[in-house]
């Protein structure tokens, strides 16, 4: 064996951080692809028929504006976490984490009752299963998003204090899921 | 922490035998196993993928005779298609990835060893499901509605389970390098591998987006350009033809620039340049991000001037820079070297690998120049095919460079050139013959559909000159090949039983992996060595080093 100088193993360096924001990159590109083809059909579906959402559906935007209110909160209380966690602060994460929880939950209960309110029928046209595929994908990543906010308080008030990457992490995912939505309402919602 | 203290020592090797042996791989997070497992798996889709390609090429030898019941033609194209691409290609250079990056960066394991080891799961998952669809009228063109949709979900799986091996990949590569070890100083092949994962981690990202759009269109049917079962070529064809697929054999750029410098002994000279070219084949993910292939596609001789600056913007990014991209890196490796290279079996197969991915970029880029009139024919299946082989052929040598580190024994030198000789014109066989067809007319589709009698969505085999002369030679190719493999899978089994004992550095190597015993231990290394260069093996080897 050929003998090359050695050190002391290094501490990994920030694998769920980079790991996590690799996968961010993958879901922009999952949302940027699936808005750019959204907006490719509705332009087909405008030049085609004259309109695009179909007659008599209306599309609530009050729900809309409020899980686009319940995100940048959302943010805050990510970064606070990350604040907090820099200063072994246990409380104010654990309370920051839970926030985040809480406000992602109110996301996901604002789009159920969007769906409630639009009664549209999944099999009524190409704009139905467009919606419905890309507001259910991203309340899949806002499940997603609840998950990891469980699992980083349950780490971090277990007692891995020293975990400030995952918390760092986690707001990363956030921030990322709060600028797809940003783009979604204004696709779907406000442009419609 | 739990997530990044998996090491391999945690999943001891397998000292059991039958329950307790199978319970170690299924379970295990070992880098070596998980890559040994994908290529493994690989190889088992590689054949079942050539025979239905072997099938259809002694169909379409004569439009009169028909072997194949024409009802099941549609599923086998699709099979072909499905299976080359995200059952073959891209589960191989993901395997050859897992399997030798960490050693290649001085790591000790994976980074997210569970993230990848659960991609691999998925995606076994989903290959098998998407089969089960194909075979009970399911896919592209299906006509089992339950079926169709099976077989898109389960595409969506193998997507899914591809994106999170990559993801580990990547991470391991962005994290875990050995002191001293800058990007500037990562083996080519690690390097080509970083470019190829983040290329995946943009373009299947946007496939699967369009996967689940066409899911929702199929599964809850209604009028519209989404919900038909022709659909899934139309708006996610782009998934399973160039430029896609050429960043999954990224790959073999680095093999070839590592054998290079190994079999000659010296440094690649310049190296900024060469990693440069590797990073140019990336470029074509911009093909993914667009959902389409940009040409030129009224031509370059009758078309305005201003609309031909407004095609040959994005046609000259996304299909030329490749090209550039990979004659670089050929020449590169050919001309930077100081001395004459020893012909070694990895060094021929990732020669051939990088010529073929040459001719399949090349040919990609005439296809979408409109007044070669070649859109619509069997010339895009033929540059696919290329590209394909052109995998299967850096896999192989992947197997034969770095087999030894993972098994401890090496495979036999003189059959396996042998064997890179008949793969490489095995691959030549099978896709010439279709770039030709194509220039003549002969009809194709990323998932053409074949319906008996002369309906117009058909792709039927109708087609004038000397076709059964092409489709004859491309069959005959397509059966070389799988020959080929076959004999290269017995020689690796056999090796792997009783082959010679590989020393620690068999190839004279210069990267981190050869400094560790053969076979790795679980580990990988004893201790962590700091590296200041990007050969570090080649600094303590006066007597083959060009310049201190």
């Amino acid at each position: 064996m050929i003998a090359l100088s050695s050190s002391p193993a290094a501490a990994p360096r920030r694998q769920i951080f980079v790991g996590t924001a690799l996968a961010c990159a993958a879901a922009a590109s999952l949302f940027g692809g699936m808005l750019a083809l959204f907006l490719r059909m509705r332009d087909a579906g405008i030049k085609a028929n004259g309109l695009w959402v179909p007659k008599g559906v209306v599309v609530p935007m009050v729900p809309a504006n409020i899980m686009l209110l319940s995100l940048i909160p959302t943010g805050v209380f990510a970064q606070w976490a990350v604040y907090s966690a820099k200063r072994d602060d246990k409380q104010h994460t654990g309370v920051a984490l839970a926030l985040v929880g809480v406000m992602g939950l109110l996301f996901i209960n604002a789009q159920a009752y969007i769906y409630s309110q639009m009664k549209l029928p999944a099999n009524g046209g190409t704009y139905n299963s467009m919606f419905y595929t890309l507001t259910g994908v991203l309340v899949a990543a806002a499940i997603a998003g609840v998950v990891f906010s469980a699992v980083t308080a349950f780490r971090y008030l277990g007692g891995r204090t020293t975990d400030r990457e995952v918390v760092s992490a986690h707001a990363l995912y956030w921030y990322v899921l709060s600028a797809a939505y940003v783009l979604l309402w204004f696709v779907v919602y406000v442009t419609k | 922490m739990s997530t990044i203290d998996s090491h391999a020592s945690s999943a001891p090797a397998s000292s059991g035998a039958g329950f307790a042996c199978i319970a170690d791989w299924i379970g295990t997070t070992d880098h070596k196993r998980l890559g040994r497992l994908y290529l493994g798996a690989s190889a088992i889709t590689f054949i079942a993928s050539a025979v239905a390609a072997l099938l259809l090429g002694v169909e379409r030898i004569s439009p009169t005779k028909e072997w194949l019941n024409v009802g099941s033609l549609t599923q086998l194209f699709a099979f072909e298609r499905f299976g080359f691409t995200y059952l073959v290609l891209l589960p191989l250079m993901v395997g050859a990835a897992i399997a030798v990056v960490p050693l290649q960066v001085g790591a000790r394991a994976l980074a997210l060893p569970r993230l990848a080891a659960a991609g691999f799961w998925l995606w076994l998952i989903g290959a098998g499901l998407a089969v089960f669809a194909l075979i009970n009228n399911g896919g592209p063109g299906g006509g089992n509605p339950r079926f169709v949709d099976l077989f898109i979900l389960s595409t969506v799986l193998v997507l899914v389970g591809l994106l999170a091996s990559a993801g580990s990949v990547a991470t391991t590569i962005l994290t875990t390098r050995a002191p001293g070890m800058n990007m500037r100083r990562v083996p080519y092949f690690t390097w080509s591998v970083l470019v190829a994962s983040l290329c995946l981690l943009i373009a299947l990202p946007v496939l699967t987006g369009d996967l689940l759009y066409l899911y929702a269109a199929h599964h809850y049917p209604s009028l519209g350009e989404l919900a038909s079962n022709r659909a899934l070529g139309q708006w996610a064809g782009f998934g399973f033809t160039q430029p896609t697929t050429l960043i999954l054999a990224i790959p073999a750029l680095g093999l070839l620039a590592d054998t290079a410098a190994t079999a000659s002994g010296e440094r690649l000279r310049p190296r900024g340049p060469i990693l440069l070219a590797i990073a140019l084949g990336g470029v074509a993910v911009l093909g993914s991000v667009l959902q389409t292939s940009p040409g030129l596609d009224a031509g370059v001789f009758h078309i305005a001037v201003s609309d031909l600056v407004k095609q040959l913007i994005p046609f000259g990014i996304v299909q030329v820079l490749p090209v550039i991209g990979i004659f670089a890196l050929f020449a590169f490796s050919v001309q930077g070297l100081g001395r004459r290279p020893k012909v070694t079996a990895p060094l021929v197969f990732a020669l051939f690998s990088v010529l073929l991915l040459l001719e399949a970029a090349t040919a990609n880029l005439v296809a979408h120049i409109g007044d070669a009139q070649l859109a619509g024919t069997t010339f895009e299946e033929g540059a696919w095919l290329l590209v394909v082989l052109a995998g299967v052929t850096a896999a192989a040598g992947a197997v034969t460079y770095w087999g030894p580190k993972w098994w401890g024994r090496t495979l036999p030198e003189k059959p396996a050139l042998g064997l890179a000789l008949v793969l490489f014109v095995g691959a030549q066989l099978a896709a010439l013959p279709l770039l030709v067809a194509g220039f003549a007319d002969q009809l194709g589709g990323i998932f053409p559909a074949i319906e008996p009698g002369n309906a117009p969505s058909a792709v039927n085999f109708s087609y004038s000159g000397p076709m059964e002369l092409w489709n004859s030679l491309s069959a005959v190719g397509l059966g070389l090949t799988l020959v080929a493999v076959l004999a290269f899978l017995a020689f690796a089994v056999r090796s792997f039983l009783t082959g010679a004992a590989a020393g620690d550095d068999p190839w004279n190597g210069h990267t981190l992996e050869w400094a560790t015993t053969s076979p790795a231990p679980a580990d990988n290394f004893a201790a962590v060595h700091i590296v200041t260069s990007a050969e570090p093996l080649l600094d303590l080897k006066p007597s083959t080093r060009s310049d201190a």
